[in-house]
């Protein structure tokens, strides 16, 4: 095997260790890791508490908008039936759908990837461990402001895909709507934040040997699932900014009247909303990849058959949105498009199921709760993918659109697919971080519950959408025959519910959270969350040659406890972690990890309250929520970029790593990237939008402003671009580089400023108002993007001049600098192309 | 409030409703497709059925199945291949299908506008040079045997048209004109609904079309450009001076009087239909008296304010006035 990094394979051979380790080691580690108590345990980190919290809270949501599912069932049993006035039922079958997409699957898995990957993969915590806490606190705070929205009325009513112009200022004047927009604003921002973690942990804190041939499938789908966050989640973000802003100054991006288009809002929502299903369903599906080998004692049968099935998953999900959009009259050849992509990804989820059953057949299945979830899902999730081929054609379509077919095919789909595997994940993990196990007795009824209870409540409504029942109605008129199926859907609905109840009446009974006595690995899996772990994950970081390595050395988990491998106890005296290269996990460096803090939390909160408050228009509160969140973040980010005297450090056998890195081989350097990834694509979105809306109506559209303007801007975009590059030439070569470099930074702000203004004046100046047509609302939009960048930039420039005057930036300790570097030259360049395309595409 | 008979009651029903109206193709632009889904029901069925079977085997099999399904060949084979080739069927079948049922009316084809409106119909039938020729609300007329082009249009939020037994349904979007065509073979009631959710009460936004045979569409369309006659009895009289005093003109038209209102159904019309509120109410003087009185507990949140203040005689007068409008 060639090195990816340099590191010599070879040195693997000195592991495991012989000899016995010095006695304080592990209880040095102990120490290290120990949470905090008491009050103080609400800045904790650690990946154990804060992925169990994350899990409980989404959890919480998943009963919350069960249980408004089963008054609006209550409501649809009977025709004309009284239990839910309409406004409130509008109410409530939005909040389902949002809280369950929002608030329950997407923060479920991240949550269980934040609980089980760094066991799964070995490593400390994941690299960004108070960023996880930021994004878990966000959710929760945020997530319950928001569902108590219902309690007085001002929940949003307009569906959870909250389609204009039903949801704009004309037709929902109260503020219910912005209760979406902006409640859904910092749940997109904690799913950004946890998405960021993922990537970076998945690909650099793998332990070490673990290529990514050997990579558990749940991280490859975690991995599949994160970079769908960052391409897909931009969408939804520029969609909810852009009906925000025609909201509160009406810029005109969707009324039709003046040049806006509806169906704009419909492909920025699919284009999020789509690629969602698989957001939620290929993390599920990993787990059951885990499961299901683990339950029959044998080898997932097909593994690379398993990720590239996951891969294209993923790649195909981003061409299918369209098919949500087939009754509204898009050209046959966009359909014929969309329907082929829709068939097309059928195909990765046939290849995952069959993989399923080989493994089956390849072992001998034991019929324990996880295995049952695992198989109920198995069928389950098959019929509701059959029905979606059904629907992918689109004549059907067009007749099973909008009614109760499509809710029958959704709830088998997410249901089978997310709800199922989830609980079999629930039952499965539980023993390795609680004294005891759930009981088996209990988890057959809780299994027979749900799963009976699923298909008497959704297998009628495939009919009851055939009889012409359409979707989102609070009632319907006797005499049609629709009663007897509704009567009998809530029946099941009940039984669904008994089924979680059950659940969670067994899972306070018996599960006691405990990161060192846990019950351990009763169902017998083969990857390294079975390890023996404390808060500080294993003992030492093993190395890893095969997919099952519990299975394969038996000697394993007493050389892994018994200290024998990476790091088995603290190299520099703080938390660390060892961070390894993508390709083949060979250790790049030490990183040193973050403790327990307040910043994180009060950033949490602030952005939350930033949000919320804003949506009741208590606007000082709110600026001052914001300015609270963005003093946190930089509180939080002073302690970070603190090289160790020590440069290098002994992870285990004589091998030294440095404890220091910056550029390509940091984490920081990653997450900058996949940062300015979700920002590149937020911006692609918005340039989509604004070569949608231009064909349209361009005969509403203005000539852009002289040929001087266009010089002056982009030249000075270009020179902002460029001044960047001379700053980070500097900060090498002089004794005093970290105070040129600060200047030429301050330099680039201002000429990146200069730049922007003359780009607004410019349009103002051409006479092009943000309220007049498609042009001013786009226009503004992309100087509204480049504004909130460039005000970030100047936020960066001032916290690169305090770390340079208090003497924390040089030539060596160039991290911060590194980071800043990056994001002022891609705002400057999307200013650049920002500024061409609205001048010379469409020219006039 | 209506309340449940029996579940024996219920079954009947249930019985009676089969087929199914998207099942149960009134015109050749739902034949095709209800073929479409019955060859799919039997494809998914089929599909469930041999991943039961080959999950059952995997499961309790002898040795013998076990070995066979306990592969990649088998991944190979039933996760790749087989959908492969299903869906490839499928998806020419589908396609064909699709350009088939989305070609282009040819010119002359009958016209009918219908604009979404929150929460009812406007209807408009046009000339031959596309001008609006009649107005009529929440229910539209139609010859039998040929196909009748639909041009969908929205005033205020997105709605969609769909009749489900003549065909597929369309959105209504605003600043978008949308095409629909259908065709009913026979003559009948075909009942329809707003598919797509447009706020407030969605749930109560029907609509029918009545299909004639081409004779008897004649004689209605002749019918409905003769001027109506003024009211004749003195209790639609009195009933007209009501509507008039009540400033309901303001809202509906009614052809040759001083209502010439735009923002509601024309009402021109109106006792003809066979239904009342978008299709949720039989039409009698009694519903047209209790619509007018307090359509708001009947359909809430709809456009139109209550009339508590009018009398019970001036109630039974307008209704009787609006009865009389044919």
């Amino acid at each position: 095997m060639s090195s990816e990094t340099g590191f010599d394979p070879k040195l693997y051979d000195r592991f495991p260790t012989k000899g016995p380790r010095p006695k304080e080691e592990l209880s040095e580690l102990k120490r290290i890791w120990c949470a905090p108590r008491k009050w103080e345990h609400l800045t904790v980190v650690n990946n154990n508490y804060v992925g169990l919290y994350y899990v409980g809270a989404a959890f919480l949501f998943f009963v919350l908008a069960g249980v408004l599912a089963l008054v609006m069932r209550t409501q649809l049993a009977l025709p004309l039936n009284g239990v839910l006035p309409q406004e409130t039922y509008n109410q409530f079958f939005t909040m389902h759908g949002t809280v369950m997409m929002f608030l329950f699957a997407v923060p479920a898995v991240e949550a269980l990837a934040v609980l089980l990957l760094p066991q799964m993969l070995a490593a400390r915590d994941l690299p960004f461990p108070r960023l996880s806490a930021y994004a878990f606190w966000a959710y929760l705070v945020g997530g319950l402001a928001f569902f108590c929205s219902l309690f007085f009325g001002l929940a949003p009513n307009g569906g959870w895909f909250m389609y204009p112009p039903l949801t704009s200022k004309t037709f929902s004047p109260g503020i219910n709507a912005d209760f979406w927009l902006l409640g859904i604003g910092f749940i997109e921002i904690s799913a950004i934040a946890g998405a960021i973690e993922i990537i970076v942990g998945v690909l650099k804190t793998r332990a070490p040997g673990m290529t990514l041939d050997k990579l558990p499938i749940f991280a490859w789908a975690m991995l599949v699932f994160a970079v769908m966050i960052i391409i897909g989640f931009p969408s939804i973000i520029l969609g909810t900014l852009l009906l925000e802003l025609e909201r509160a100054l009406d810029w005109p991006f969707f009324d039709a009247a003046r040049g806006g288009d509806p169906v704009l809002w419909q492909h920025l929502f699919w284009f999020f909303g789509h690629p969602e299903v698989y957001i939620i369903f290929l993390p599920a599906a990993g787990m059951m990849s885990m499961i299901i080998p683990s339950v029959a004692q044998t080898p997932l049968v097909g593994y690379r058959m398993v990720v590239l099935a996951l891969l294209a998953t993923g790649f195909i999900s981003f061409g299918v949105w369209a098919h949500h959009m087939f009754t509204t009259g898009m050209p046959t050849i966009s359909v014929n498009f969309f329907s082929a992509a829709s068939m097309a990804v059928s195909v990765p989820a046939g290849v995952q199921v069959f993989s399923w059953i080989a493994t089956v057949a390849a072992g001998r299945m034991k019929f324990n709760t996880p295995g049952l979830f695992a198989l109920g899902s198995l069928i389950t999730f098959t019929m509701g993918g059959l029905t979606g081929v059904m629907v992918g054609l689109v004549p059907f379509d067009w007749q099973a659109h909008d009614t109760y077919f499509i809710v029958a095919h959704l709830h088998y789909v997410l249901i089978g697919g997310m709800v199922f595997p989830l609980f079999a994940a629930l039952y499965y993990w539980t023993p390795m971080m609680s004294l005891n196990a759930l009981s088996e007795r209990v988890g057959r009824w809780v299994f027979w519950l749900m799963f009976s209870g699923m298909h008497v409540a959704f297998l009628p409504m495939h009919l009851t959408g055939l009889m012409g029942m359409p979707r989102r109605v609070y009632t319907y008129l006797p005499g049609r025959g629709w009663d007897l199926p509704n009567m009998i859907s809530t029946i099941g609905a009940f039984l669904i519910a008994a089924g979680v109840l059950l659940f969670c009446i067994d899972f306070a009974r018996r599960f006691r959270f405990s990161a060192d006595a846990s019950a351990g690995n009763i169902y017998g899996g083969g990857t390294l969350e079975w390890l023996p772990t404390g808060l500080y994950s294993t003992r030492s970081i093993p190395v890893i040659s095969s997919r099952y390595p519990v299975w394969d050395d038996p000697e394993l988990a007493k050389d892994v406890d018994d200290g024998r491998y990476f790091l088995p106890g603290t190299a520099t005296g703080v938390r660390e972690t060892v961070v390894t290269s993508p390709l083949n996990a060979e250790p790049q460096y030490l990183q040193r990890m973050p403790t327990p803090s307040a910043w994180h939390v009060w950033a949490a909160v602030g952005t939350a309250g930033f949000f919320l408050l804003l949506t009741v228009q208590a606007y000082a509160a709110s600026i001052f929520c914001g300015v609270v969140a963005i003093a946190a973040v930089l509180r939080w980010l002073w302690d970070t970029d603190r090289p160790l005297k020590d440069e290098t450090a002994d992870i285990g056998a004589g091998i030294r790593v440095p404890t220091y890195v910056t550029g390509p081989s940091s984490h920081g350097w990653w997450a900058m990237v996949i940062l300015l990834i979700v920002v590149g694509m937020i911006f692609a979105m918005l340039v989509f939008s604004y070569l949608f809306l231009w064909s349209r109506r361009p005969d509403l559209w203005i000539a852009p402003p002289s040929q001087s303007s266009f010089l002056l801007t982009t030249s000075g975009y270009l020179a902002a671009a460029a001044i960047p590059m001379l700053a980070s030439r500097a900060l090498f070569k002089w004794r005093a580089g970290a105070f040129v470099a600060t200047v030429l930074m301050i330099a680039a702000t201002g000429v990146q400023g200069a730049a922007f203004w003359q780009d607004f004046a410019s349009w103002r100046a051409a006479g092009l108002a943000p309220e007049a047509s498609g042009q001013g609302a786009t226009v503004y939009g992309f100087l509204a993007l480049q504004g909130c960048m460039l005000a970030i930039c100047v936020l960066m420039t001032g916290y690169l001049a305090a770390r340079t005057a208090c003497g924390m930036v040089d030539a060596r300790r160039r991290a911060t600098f590194d980071l800043i570097w990056m994001f002022f030259v891609y705002t400057a360049l999307q200013g650049f192309v920002a500024a061409m395309l609205v001048r010379l595409a469409p020219g006039s | 409030m209506w309340r449940p008979t029996s579940i024996p009651s219920m079954l009947a029903e249930a019985l009676a409703g089969w087929p199914p109206p998207v099942l149960d193709p009134a015109g050749p632009f739902n034949t095709p497709i209800v073929v479409l889904s019955w060859a799919l029901f039997v494809m998914a069925a089929g599909v469930t059925l041999v991943v039961a079977i080959a999950t059952g085997l995997a499961l309790f099999g002898g040795p013998t199945w076990k070995r066979r399904l306990g592969g990649k060949r088998l991944v190979w084979i039933g996760g790749l291949a087989f959908p492969l080739v299903v869906l490839s069927v499928l998806l020419v079948w589908g396609l064909t299908l699709t350009s088939r049922l989305s070609e282009a009316p040819p010119p002359g084809e009958m016209r009918v506008r219908v604009t979404g409106e929150v929460w009812w119909w406007r209807v408009a039938y046009l000339d031959g040079q596309g001008r609006e020729a009649m107005q009529d609300a929440n229910e539209i007329h139609i010859p039998t045997g040929r196909p009748v082009t639909f041009e969908l249009e929205s005033a205020d939020v997105i709605h969609a048209f769909w009749i489900p037994r003549l065909g597929g349904k369309v959105d209504m979007i605003p600043g978008r004109r949308n095409i629909a065509r259908l065709q009913a073979d026979e003559p009948g009631v075909y009942a329809g609904q707003c598919a797509e959710f447009c706020g407030g009460p969605h749930a109560l936004m029907g609509l029918v079309v009545v299909a004639h045979t081409p004779e008897n569409f004649e004689r209605w369309r002749q019918s409905r450009l003769a001027p109506s006659a003024p009211p004749a009895d003195p209790l639609s009289q009195r009933g007209a001076q009501v509507f008039e005093q009540s400033g309901c003109g303001a809202c509906h038209a009614i052809a040759g009087t001083t209502a010439n209102g735009m923002a509601g159904p024309d009402l021109t019309h109106v006792g003809s239909r066979r239904s009342l509120g978008a299709g949720i109410l039989p039409n009698n003087r009694g519903t047209l008296a209790g619509w007018t009185a307090d359509s708001q507990t009947i359909k809430p949140g709809n456009r139109m304010p209550a009339y508590k203040v009018l009398s019970g005689a001036d109630l039974q007068a307008v209704a009787a006035y609006l009865e009389s409008r044919r």
